[in-house]
């Protein structure tokens, strides 16, 4: 029998909090109860997500849920307080430099602001060649060749590429941030709020090139959106997130035609659609509570229309509803 | 019964002087929006949505400039109001929402303070009955314990609360006209449909006229009455709005309403439209979406007038019918 293949990543029970340190002055005030703790963001609470190897996970919430969080630390870009990644069933935490290495080329990520993310000092050239270069993946007679190779991957004419970034459009900025990641031969790419600052043309564009480049390079995608339409679209897989914990993840026509956890439901509401007959805007009542000092058990029931008393004392548990369809939610018993 | 708002042939630039034109953000732009009824202006960062909507309200800054054109508000041109006029036209009679709350709210002084000097700014009550009259608007946007929360700065309101207090402030006068500069846009999805089921519930209850500035077709095809499509500073077409979204016919609006995620099937390519926006200095010749567009040939190098047929309008030669796109 052949050993069941690890996922490509997987993140296992993450915790990241964000807060200052207590230096020794304040230490002692806290000892002396002169003071009080202070406040500590709890951006991810137990977090755990595994990715196939070819598989789109979308990943969704509304701002302020982690959700970008997670993708840093599944990108390796930042350091988790509690738990660890795993890359083909290895953690991270155990490899040598040389294995981090590898696997830190192999996974990429794709920002949401494409201006931002590039040096305006640098020409196009430059910023796709540079990480190649420092890699040792080509050597310096092939530069323009490897340069051109990925610009057209992404889509973007080769022959602007002395010029600068603020030379080109948004769209146009994007292909090139693509084209950089793609330059050392990623695996994996995380794409945060990639297509999110793009037109509406514009970003169907970019989201066939997604679709394009899975196809052609056998990519793997970590897809932070709160574009509900974006994510249907492109996902295989869906996980979505309230305050610091993913509340429901299932196969893509399951988490669309049956939602499980009642905020799933909530948000699936919302998903832009292009549907005339005027008609009432009705929304879930709230807002996302402050991650500074979330709501005990269930984060979700202040604004749950279902929450019972067990909802407000205890955490729900993430339980397999259907095959591959985890809801975490006492509704399920 | 003639509309509330007309605006005819407005032309806006910038740059340029008496004699050489300038940039022209919006070109030759003719609609009208009635009482009570939502109109969904819709276009693409640069298309000149916006700046029709500064335009109409005269808050253009320099360089840029009305041109051309009327903008008839209740019969009176707006365009050449005084700034004076205008003065007491805005927040009493127009009011606006802009996209980001934190720009529009004065950070040192209470929402408290900021609502009273509005009402105060266009009638002489007492500051005790302005206080109640923000109170009021407070409560009816939603905002829980709203006497406590006039009290509050902008920084201790959450985005959806700070532009729940936008709106509060824009409707403190019941204004004829609201212009709404996607004022969902920085929102979440959930804190977003809360927001516009407020608008919702205040312009029927008001019979307030809105302009609803927007890229986001999905909110256009739930809210508005009619719809307005600008491309390159121009309409390329106008109409009622299920009409419009269900049966377009400028290659444009198709084109759009087609790369919207879910008017796709799931996991295939989405119907795009190539090519980009082009730059408003270097426009091509004849219409603008032409090198954009599968049907342009030779006829379209001569721009097309915006060709009325029953209650809508496009500006196409070549227009896109259901038969035609199936």
């Amino acid at each position: 029998m052949k050993a069941v293949e690890p996922p490509l990543i997987e993140a296992r029970t993450i915790t990241q909090r964000f807060g200052a340190r207590p230096d020794l002055a304040a230490k002692i005030a806290l000892g002396l109860k002169l003071a009080k703790p202070a406040p500590v963001v709890h951006a991810l609470d137990g977090v755990s997500l595994s990715i196939r190897s070819g598989e789109v996970v979308g990943l969704v919430g509304e701002s302020g849920c982690g959700k970008s969080t997670l993708g840093r630390v599944i990108a390796g870009i930042a350091t988790p307080t509690g738990g660890s990644v795993f890359w083909k069933g290895v953690d991270r935490n155990t490899m040598s430099a040389a294995e981090q290495k590898e696997a830190g080329l192999a996974t990429q990520m794709i920002f949401q602001n494409p201006m931002a993310a590039l040096n305006p000092r640098m020409t196009i050239e430059e910023l796709i060649w540079e990480a190649p270069k420092t890699h040792g993946m080509a050597t310096a007679t092939e530069c323009a060749s490897y340069v051109d190779n990925y610009l057209t991957l992404a889509g973007f004419d080769p022959s602007m590429k002395t010029r600068y970034p603020h030379q080109f459009s948004g769209g146009q900025r994007q292909r090139v941030n693509i084209a950089r990641a793609l330059a050392v031969q990623p695996k994996f790419l995380v794409c945060d709020e990639s297509v999110a600052a793009l037109d509406v043309s514009i970003q169907a564009q970019v989201i066939n090139l997604f679709m394009d480049l899975r196809e052609r390079l056998d990519l793997t995608y970590l897809f932070v959106s709160h574009d509900l339409g974006v994510v249907e679209h492109i996902s295989d897989r869906v996980a979505i997130m309230y305050l610091g914990r993913i509340v429901e993840e299932a196969p893509v026509e399951d988490v669309f035609r049956r939602p499980n956890h009642p905020y799933t439901r909530a948000l699936l509401a919302e998903v832009p659609r292009i549907e005339t007959g005027k008609r009432r805007f009705k929304a879930v009542e709230g807002e996302l509570p402050s991650p500074l000092d979330p709501p005990k058990g269930c984060h979700f029931h202040p604004r749950c229309p279902f929450a019972m008393e067990r909802c407000r004392v205890e955490v729900p548990v993430r339980k397999e509803i259907a095959p591959k369809h985890l809801s975490a939610c006492h509704l399920n018993g | 019964m003639t509309a509330l708002l007309q605006v005819r042939n407005l032309v806006t630039e910038f740059g340029g002087a008496k004699g050489r034109s300038g940039i022209r953000a919006v070109n030759d732009v003719s609609f009208s929006v009635e009482r009570g009824r939502v109109l969904g202006l819709v276009g693409e960062s640069g298309s000149g949505k916006s700046v029709t909507g500064f335009s109409i309200i005269r808050l253009l800054e320099r360089p840029g400039r009305i041109a051309s054109g009327e903008i008839l508000f209740d019969g009176v041109d707006l365009s050449r109001n005084s700034e004076e006029e205008m003065r007491r036209l805005r927040g009493k009679r127009i009011a606006m929402v802009f996209q980001d709350p934190t720009v529009t709210l004065n950070p040192v002084l209470s929402v408290g303070t900021q609502m009273i000097e509005a009402v105060l700014a266009h009638e002489s009550v007492s500051k005790d009955i302005a206080r109640q009259r923000a109170r009021d608007a407070l409560g009816l946007v939603g905002i829980p314990s709203p006497e406590e929360r006039l009290a509050a700065y902008p920084h201790q309101f959450s985005g959806g609360m700070r532009q729940r207090v936008a709106i509060a402030i824009a409707f403190l006068h019941k204004p004829d006209l609201i212009i709404a500069d996607e004022p969902t846009t920085a929102l979440d999805v959930t804190i977003q449909s809360q927001i516009i089921a407020e608008f919702q519930k205040l312009t029927e209850e008001t019979k307030t006229a809105v302009i609803w500035i927007t890229h986001d077709l999905a909110i256009v095809s739930r809210l508005a009455d009619d719809i307005a499509v600008m491309y390159a500073g121009r309409l390329v077409e106008t109409g009622p709005v299920s009409e419009v979204l269900n049966d377009p016919r400028h290659p444009y609006t198709a084109g759009l309403i087609a790369s919207v995620p879910s008017q796709n099937q799931r996991g295939e390519r989405l119907r795009q439209i190539d090519g980009m926006t082009p730059a408003l200095n270097r426009l091509p010749q004849g219409c603008s979406f032409r090198r954009r567009c599968e049907r342009a040939d030779d006829g379209c190098l001569v721009i097309p007038e915006l060709a009325p047929s029953g209650d809508r309008s496009f500006r196409c030669i070549h227009p896109v019918t259901k038969v035609s796109a199936s």
